[in-house]
Parts: C-alpha cells; structure tokens; sequence
C-alpha cells in the first residue's frame, strides 16, 4: 500500500507520456515508420555486393575465340556488357560515368591464344568509385581465368580452393546489413526521440511546473525512460519481423536473446537521448546534438558498415564508448550465429555500463538544471 | 505528505515567505542583489518590474527550483524544496502555464493531483471544485492545446491550486491572455486572498501594481521598492500635471515639456500632456509653458508608473537626435497605408475578417486587441509578409499585391524585442540593414556613421547585441529599421515589457520622426500604449471593432453610463457591446 502510494506520481507520469506518445504523429513516424524507410534503404540501396555492373567489352578482332570470350563476359550474372568495335566508342561513356569500365579484347587474340600463349587483355576501370573498380578487376580475371582453363589455356589448379564463408554462406551484405540497421533504428528511437520530447517540455515550460510539484527527480526520469524503452522494444520487434519475414533474414540465435541485447542497449541509447536534452532544453539543437553524438557515430563507428578491426588506432579507441557498437556486433550474432552466450554477455555488460555512466549525468545535471 | 503539515507557518502573525538578503548570480552576472522582503498571507503582493528585472529568478527561488547563492529564502518557515514537498505547500504557475497541449482538461488535473500526491479517491470532489471556480466544466474533456489563451491560463491556475497551497505563485499570468480573461483571473485571485492564501502575481505591466497590496519593485536586480503601491504614488502628491486643451499638437507640446528643468517625466495622456515635477520644483516653468500653449494647467492624481519613472531619476530628455538628422518626408498623394476589405482565412479559420482604414501622413496609428484578435495578421498582410485571401492592401499608393519589392522600399520594419543578429556584432548589423535596402559606397558609409553619432552606439561596435544594456539594442533596432530612411514606419509589439524610461526614449524618437512626416503602425496588446497612438483601431475575433482616437474610444465606451477607467477597460466595454450588437460593430470599423 506505502509503494503503490509512493509510486501514484510515477503511475501519472508513466501513463501521461504514454498519451503523448499515441496522440503525437512525429513519436510514431520515428517509431514505426522510419524504421521501415531505413530497412527498405538499407536493404536495396546500401547493398554493398555487384551485381549486373555495366561495363563495356571491345573486341578489336572478328575471330570465333574473341567472340567466345566476349559472350563469356555477355554470359556473367556481375556484368551487363555493352559491346564495342572500338575503345573510343566506349571510354567516352566511362568517363560520362554510364559504364564502370571496360575489357579490350586485342587484335592479336587469336593468334596469341593458337600459340597458347596468355592473351593480354587490357582492363579499365573508373577509379573514381575505388571500391567498384576493385570489383570489375577481380570479377573480370575471374571470367577470363575461367574461360582461359576451358580451353586448355593454363592447367587447372593443382588444389582446387573451395572457399566457403561462415555465418552468411552467400556472402550477402543485406545479412549483415540489416541486423545491423535496427541499431541504427534503435538510435533513432532511443535518443533523437528522447532527446526531442524532453526538449519539448523545456521549451513549453511543462518541466518547470513538474519540477515545482513534490515528485521526485528519479520519478520524473522513470517517468520518461518507461514508455520509450517499451516504445523502443516494440520497435525492435518489428523491425526484427520486417528483417526475418520480408528480407529473408535468418534469426539463428533466440527471440530472447534478441530482447536481452535490445533491452541493454536502450539504456545508453534513452540515457543519451536524456542526458541531450536536460542540457540542451531545445528541440533543434538538441535534435543537432542527436545526430552528431547519436546516429553518426552509430552510422559510421559501430562496424555496421566500416569495419572496426581496419579503423586507425585512434578512431578504434573512440569506438570502445560507442553503445552502437556493441549492439551491432551482438545483433549480428544473435541474427548469424545464434545465442553465443559469451559473446552476448559481454556486449550487454559494456553498454549497461556505458549506460549507467549517462543516466547517473543526466540525474547529476537535472538537479541543478534551472541553474546557469 | 501528512495532511497538517503545511499548518506548521499559518500562523496569524506567521509570514507566508520571507526572503533575507538573497542574491543569485548567472554567470558572473547578478540576477538579484540583496533581496530582503516579507510575504503575506491573505494578501497580493505584486512582484513588478520591466523584463530582464529579475522576477522570473525570484520566483524560481520562492518554489524551490533555484537556490539562492546569498541569503536565505524561507517559505512558510521552512526552506522551499522543503514546503513544496508538502500537500498544502506551494501553488505554482509557471509562464505559458506549465501545461500538457495534447492532454484533455482533465488529464492535466489528474497528473497534477497524481504529481501532487493526492488520492485518487477526492478527485471527484477536488476536480468539481477547480473546474466550478475556472469556469472550466463544460470544457474538460478538451485537449489543452485546443483552448484559448484565457482558458489555458485559468487550467494552469487550477493545475497550481491542486492541494489547496498556501502560497500560490503566478509568473506573469497575464501575458498572451485578453483583457476579459485578465479580469477574469483578477477576480478568482481576489476570492482566493479572502481565503487566506499568500497570493505572489509578477508582471511587467505596472498598472497591475496599483491593484496589489503590497509591492515588491524590482529594477535590474535590485529590490528598488517595497511596500503599498499607494505609500510610493503618495510621494508624487501635488506634483502631477495635467496640461489640458492646448492649442498645440500634443505631441509638439510634449517635447517641450520634457526639456522643461523642473520636469521629472511627462507623456501624452488624453487630447494633452502629463507632467510629473521634480521634488521641489517650482511649478512656474510649467505655467509658463502652458500659457504658451494655450492650454489649462490641471493638478491630477499621480499614477505608480509615474512614480516608478521618478524613483529612477525622471525621463530622458524630449528631443530626438536621429529625428533631427531626418530629412523631412515630401507629402504624400496617397495615403502611406491604406487596406480594403482587407481579409485572410487559415483554413476554415477567419484571422481577418475585412479591415479597412487608411493612416494619414505623419500619423501614429494603433492597431490593439488581445493576442489572436487579428492585429498580427494584418499587420503582416500591410507589410507584404503575408498575401491577402481578399481585399487589398496599399503603401504609399503601391499595391502590395502588384509591387511589393517597390512598396517595401518605402517600409521600415522593427520586429517584436529588437529582433537583432545575434552573431553579428554591432556594426556588422548596421552594415546588413543598409546592404539588404541597396546601400552601397559613401551613401552607406555616410547613413552607418550618421547612425552611430546620433544614437551613441561608438563604444559598442564591436559587442553583441545582446550584451548591449536594453536601450542600446532598443536604438540599435531603431537605427537599421530607419538606415533606408522609410516614409512608413512599422513596429511590432515596440515597448512590450521594457522598462519605462527605455519607453520613453523610444517613444521621443518615434515622436520626432512623426514630426518629420513619417508614418508609423504600431501593434499592441498592451493597452496603455494606446495614449502614443493619434487614432487606434481595436480588434477583436479578427474585425475591428471600434476606430477613432483613444479619448473618443474612452467616450464611446463610457456611453452607456457605466464609468470607464483607462484603455483597457475601454475595451472590454467595446468587445461586449461588439457581441451584442455585431451590426453596430460593423459600422463603427467602417
């Protein structure tokens, strides 16, 4: 009876912000629709594998084997090939940026390939997108190696090198990507939202008439952190959904599992968010603040799209108290690997503690916050 | 949270706050310096003073948000983190109200009687009693967003009064809310003093003070008097002038008085002037004067802001410089500013309803109403800010509709509180106001040193405007509003919350430009600055309701029998005589 009374303002505040939250479209575009737009983003437009690169392929000679090897490059899944007599006709078009790059077949082709000799074929890539050029290089020596041992060019490897990639065997980015976009989604929830709702009380003068009100700080804080942790697991959940069911994700570890790591990432994502607001008390610096110190970081230093081990020393260090980080790496074990409980354990704990650290500012900085 | 606890200070002799020698600095900067005051119960104490004074600072201190870096506040004999902790504690209402928009009435009662540590069980009781003291009922289960400026203000008065508090605290209750909803609160304040309750109202407005019993004035920081607002006024008997019926343009007359030795402080007042003396001045200097004049030398009862003004050392001087150096405006054929029928909907939402008047050359001319009757958005239409759904509007002949860049050459625009670039300096803004009017080469050169010499602002070119003290940005606004020189002047909201001798101050500038034949529209919902304007058209729920000057208003008002005391009064009379009869109303705007 002395808890549930003592716990009244709680109940209020709880079940006020959860009013807030239904009544308010911009809480549920950020909760529910957002996360969709960024999945769907995720998923088609920041695909990191080639597929169907268009290129161009010259063939300077008219005999049966250039034309062979040009139907194999015609035949390839990772090319579309436009065909050419003449180089000129297609390096105009690589630097217009139609085509990322192109393969001449030379004259003497034939004539090389009937004295068994390697034939020189000459690539051209378009070094402005390093990363795409590296992908024409390889794939195309993939095709001509390929064709080249069909005819009796080289002998065929003595080991055949079978490689087989663990976790995500198609080597699909999207695999990795998307359990890796929902902290991304998370972020955005934990901490733009927070940042935002709180702000908002600042800025309508609602926090000072609760602060003048007998409930206590700790109540005011709980009061905020509640629905949007709530929020926040309801979003991971469709998320997750979206990722299994409409992206063809495998979840291989357990759905609680997925709700433990989520939930201990929420409390540095909500204590971000908090601590943003009580200090900057405005919703569009504290939405600024929330990008820089919340998404990007979780964009860029989290391993979600860079890898972590190939950052510089310093950048490396900077990662450690990045909460993002450890949530991508334990979301895309539960997701790739399964319940590796080791692993898991060691995320949560590093972002409950990352966690605790801001919510004990936040308490530190709300009390004196009418101050200066 | 025992129910008997707030009894601990209640009483008879007992004070509801006391504040000892308190200080608090932002900063560096002193926000309050050495407050020493007593706060009765059953009694208003009026905390007054221009914006910036310190009042909001003394009341954060009084609930408990702030602590004092000097001194001691105690409230009810205890500290007040302490004495809001409990049921019958404090009452506090925040500006804006402190409430939840997208919450019902209800809602809002209910967390803050949950906030407040009240059963569930008397909300019943508790909530009927509130909504029946506020009016309120029939509206409870609308959002907070969706009720008018007074309405919110009487939810935020029943949201403080959850608990029965024994203090109750209202930082400025009276901005943003019509003067019948303002009448409205006074009364409610007025039934809860005779319940005993501590009652602390601040404001910036000092006709709110004469209304208190007790006041605690607050000049940059400091306590510069406490007591009845009748002790200090008291001080000013037998040396408030009245100068009635001069032959002379009233406002001619003025500067004249101003420059007078023997005058503290003067303003235009009715169809005349009124002169406060200095203590112990002879009265002959005005005499004279008003013989001059050929107006009749009346003695009048002094005013607490006249008071206030000479407890700060008088007004300033009743020449202005920059008004001197303006070359006079060649008359106009049309006239400057003119509006037909002028109408704008929102939607489904009528903001203007046909307006129509036209200003005369050198005329000041008031566009007045509560916050929501329509002023700001004609003013925005007249100024090319905002296109018309209907009708049309006219600077000096241009149509704003046809020739709005050629138009808004001729306009010079002053936003609400001297909205200034913030991170530019000085003279960097002085620079942009005369680049973006065209200004180019010696002209602008020229135009940015006039500026400088006539308004002083040589020491501070280099300096942020806000740190400018309050009547240094006040010209500095004046100065990029005027680089272009404009035949039409507009100014937003102008004085709202300054302190009176920076009023005054702008006032004598806007005077004297006047006298150089510029125009100038100026919008207000502080209803005393009506007496600065020639004519004043008075809108309401988007129609002007009433036009003509403000001492054939006050008459117009008074018609009916019913005595009227100043412009605010005026009003509310006018709005209920609009709602009776709207065809009358229509008349009158035409």
């Amino acid at each position: 009876m002395k808890l549930a009374t003592a716990a009244r303002p709680l109940f209020a505040l709880v079940y006020k912000e959860s009013v807030q939250i239904v009544r308010d479209p911009s809480a549920v575009l950020i909760a529910f629709v957002l996360p969709v737009i960024l999945l769907l983003l995720f998923a088609y437009a920041v695909s990191l594998d080639i597929r169907q690169v268009p290129i161009g392929v010259v063939v300077e000679s008219d005999d049966a084997q250039a034309r062979s090897l040009a139907a194999a490059f015609a035949g390839s899944r990772y090319f579309a090939v436009t065909p050419a007599r003449d180089r000129r006709e297609v390096a105009a078009a690589v630097v217009a940026g139609r085509l990322r790059g192109f393969v001449v077949i030379p004259q003497d082709f034939a004539t090389r390939v009937a004295r068994r000799a390697w034939p020189a074929i000459q690539i051209v890539t378009d070094g402005a997108q390093p990363n795409t050029a590296r992908f024409v290089e390889n794939y195309a020596n993939g095709v001509i190696g390929g064709w080249a041992v069909a005819h009796g060019l080289a002998p065929p490897a003595q080991v055949e090198l079978e490689p087989r990639f663990w976790f995500n065997p198609e080597l699909e980015t999207r695999r990795a990507l998307i359990p890796g976009s929902i902290a991304i989604v998370m972020t955005m929830i934990g901490t733009l939202l927070t940042a935002l709702v709180v702000a908002r009380e600042w800025e309508r003068g609602t926090m000072e008439a609760i602060l003048a009100t007998p409930v206590s700080v700790t109540s005011i804080l709980l009061g905020k952190l509640l629905p949007y942790f709530v929020l926040g697991l309801a979003a991971t959940i469709g998320s997750a959904l979206i990722a299994t069911h409409a992206f063809g994700v495998p979840l291989r570890g357990s759905w609680s599992a997925l709700l433990l790591v989520s939930a201990a990432f929420l409390v540095p994502a909500l204590g971000q968010g908090l601590l943003i607001s009580v200090l900057a008390r405005n919703q569009f610096v504290a939405s600024q603040i929330a990008l820089f110190s919340g998404f990007l970081p979780a964009f860029l230093l989290s391993g979600f799209l860079f890898e972590i081990a190939s950052m510089p020393a310093p950048l490396r260090v900077l990662t450690d108290i990045v909460p993002a980080r450890y949530f991508v790496s334990a979301l895309q074990t539960v997701f790739l690997a399964g319940d590796v409980w080791p692993l898991l354990v060691d995320d949560a704990l590093a972002m409950l503690g990352i966690g605790a650290v801001l919510i004990a500012l936040v308490r530190h900085n709300l009390r004196k916050s009418l101050e200066g | 949270m025992a129910g008997g606890a707030g009894d601990a200070g209640a009483s008879a002799d007992g004070a509801a706050a006391v504040l000892e020698g308190v200080g608090k600095r932002f900063g560096g900067r002193d926000a309050l310096q050495a407050i020493d005051a007593r706060i009765a119960y059953g009694r208003l104490t009026g905390l007054v003073g221009p914006d910036g004074a310190g009042k909001t600072t003394l009341m954060r201190l009084l609930a408990g948000l702030l602590e004092p870096d000097h001194g001691r506040v105690r409230v009810a004999g205890q500290a007040p983190a302490v004495a809001r902790d409990q049921a019958a504690g404090i009452g506090y209402m925040p500006q804006r109200f402190g409430l939840y928009e997208d919450l019902s009435v209800s809602d809002n009662l209910r967390l803050y009687a949950r906030l407040r540590g009240l059963s569930r069980r008397d909300d019943g009781a508790t909530f009927a009693r509130l909504l029946e003291f506020t009016r309120l009922a029939p509206f409870s289960q609308r959002l907070a967003g969706h009720l008018s400026g007074g309405m919110k203000q009487k939810l935020g008065l029943a949201c403080a009064l959850m608990g029965r508090p024994r203090l109750l605290l209202l930082d400025e209750p009276s901005v943003g809310v019509d003067p019948v909803s303002r009448r409205d609160l006074w009364r409610m304040v007025e039934s809860l003093i005779d319940q005993g309750m501590a009652v602390v109202w601040s404001t910036a407005y000092l006709d709110e003070a004469e209304r208190c019993a007790q006041v605690l004035l607050l000049h940059a920081g400091t306590l510069a008097y406490a007591g009845p607002p009748g002790d200090l006024t008291a001080t000013l008997a037998g040396r408030c002038f009245q100068l009635v019926h001069p032959a002379r343009p009233r406002r001619e007359l003025l500067a004249e008085v101003l420059d007078l030795d023997g005058v503290s402080d003067a303003v235009t007042a009715g169809e005349g002037v009124r002169a406060v003396l200095r203590a112990h001045a002879a009265l002959d200097g005005l005499v004279a004067l008003a013989g001059r004049a050929g107006a009749r030398l009346e003695p009048v009862a002094p005013r607490f802001e006249d008071a206030f003004v000479d407890l700060l050392g008088g007004a300033p001087g009743g020449h202005s410089a920059i008004a001197e150096r303006m070359p006079p405006i060649a008359p106009e054929p049309a006239a400057p500013v003119a509006c037909e029928a002028l109408t704008r909907r929102f939607g489904d939402f009528v903001a203007a309803h046909e307006v129509s008047f036209a200003v005369r050359q050198g005329e000041i001319f008031g566009l007045l109403g509560p916050n929501g009757a329509g002023k700001s958005t004609t003013f925005k239409m007249l100024c090319g800010l905002l296109r018309p759904s209907a009708g049309r509007a006219m600077v000096t002949g241009l149509d704003l509709r046809g020739a709005a860049a050629a138009a808004k050459r001729r306009i010079g625009y002053m936003a609400q509180k001297f909205s200034l670039y913030g991170l530019l300096s000085v003279q960097q803004n002085l620079e942009f106001s005369a680049g973006v009017y065209g200004l180019g080469g010696d002209d602008k050169r020229r135009r940015i040193e006039q500026m400088i010499d006539t308004f002083q602002l040589g020491p501070y070119l280099r300096a942020a405007p806000a740190e400018l003290p309050l009547g240094f940005r006040q010209r500095l606004a004046l100065a990029c509003a005027l680089m272009h020189r404009p035949a039409v002047l507009f100014l937003d909201e102008p004085t709202s919350g300054v302190d009176p001798l920076t009023r005054r101050e702008f006032w004598t500038h806007i005077n004297g430009l006047v006298a150089r034949g510029v125009t100038v529209l100026v919008t207000t919902h502080f209803m005393d600055e009506a007496e600065y304007c020639d004519r004043v058209a008075l809108m309401s729920g988007g129609r002007v309701i009433a036009l003509d000057t403000p001492v054939a208003l006050m008459r117009q008002a008074a018609a009916d029998g019913a005595a009227v005391h100043g412009m605010e009064a005026a009003f509310i009379r006018l709005v209920e005589t609009a709602a009776e009869h709207p065809a009358a109303a229509g008349g009158a705007a035409a």
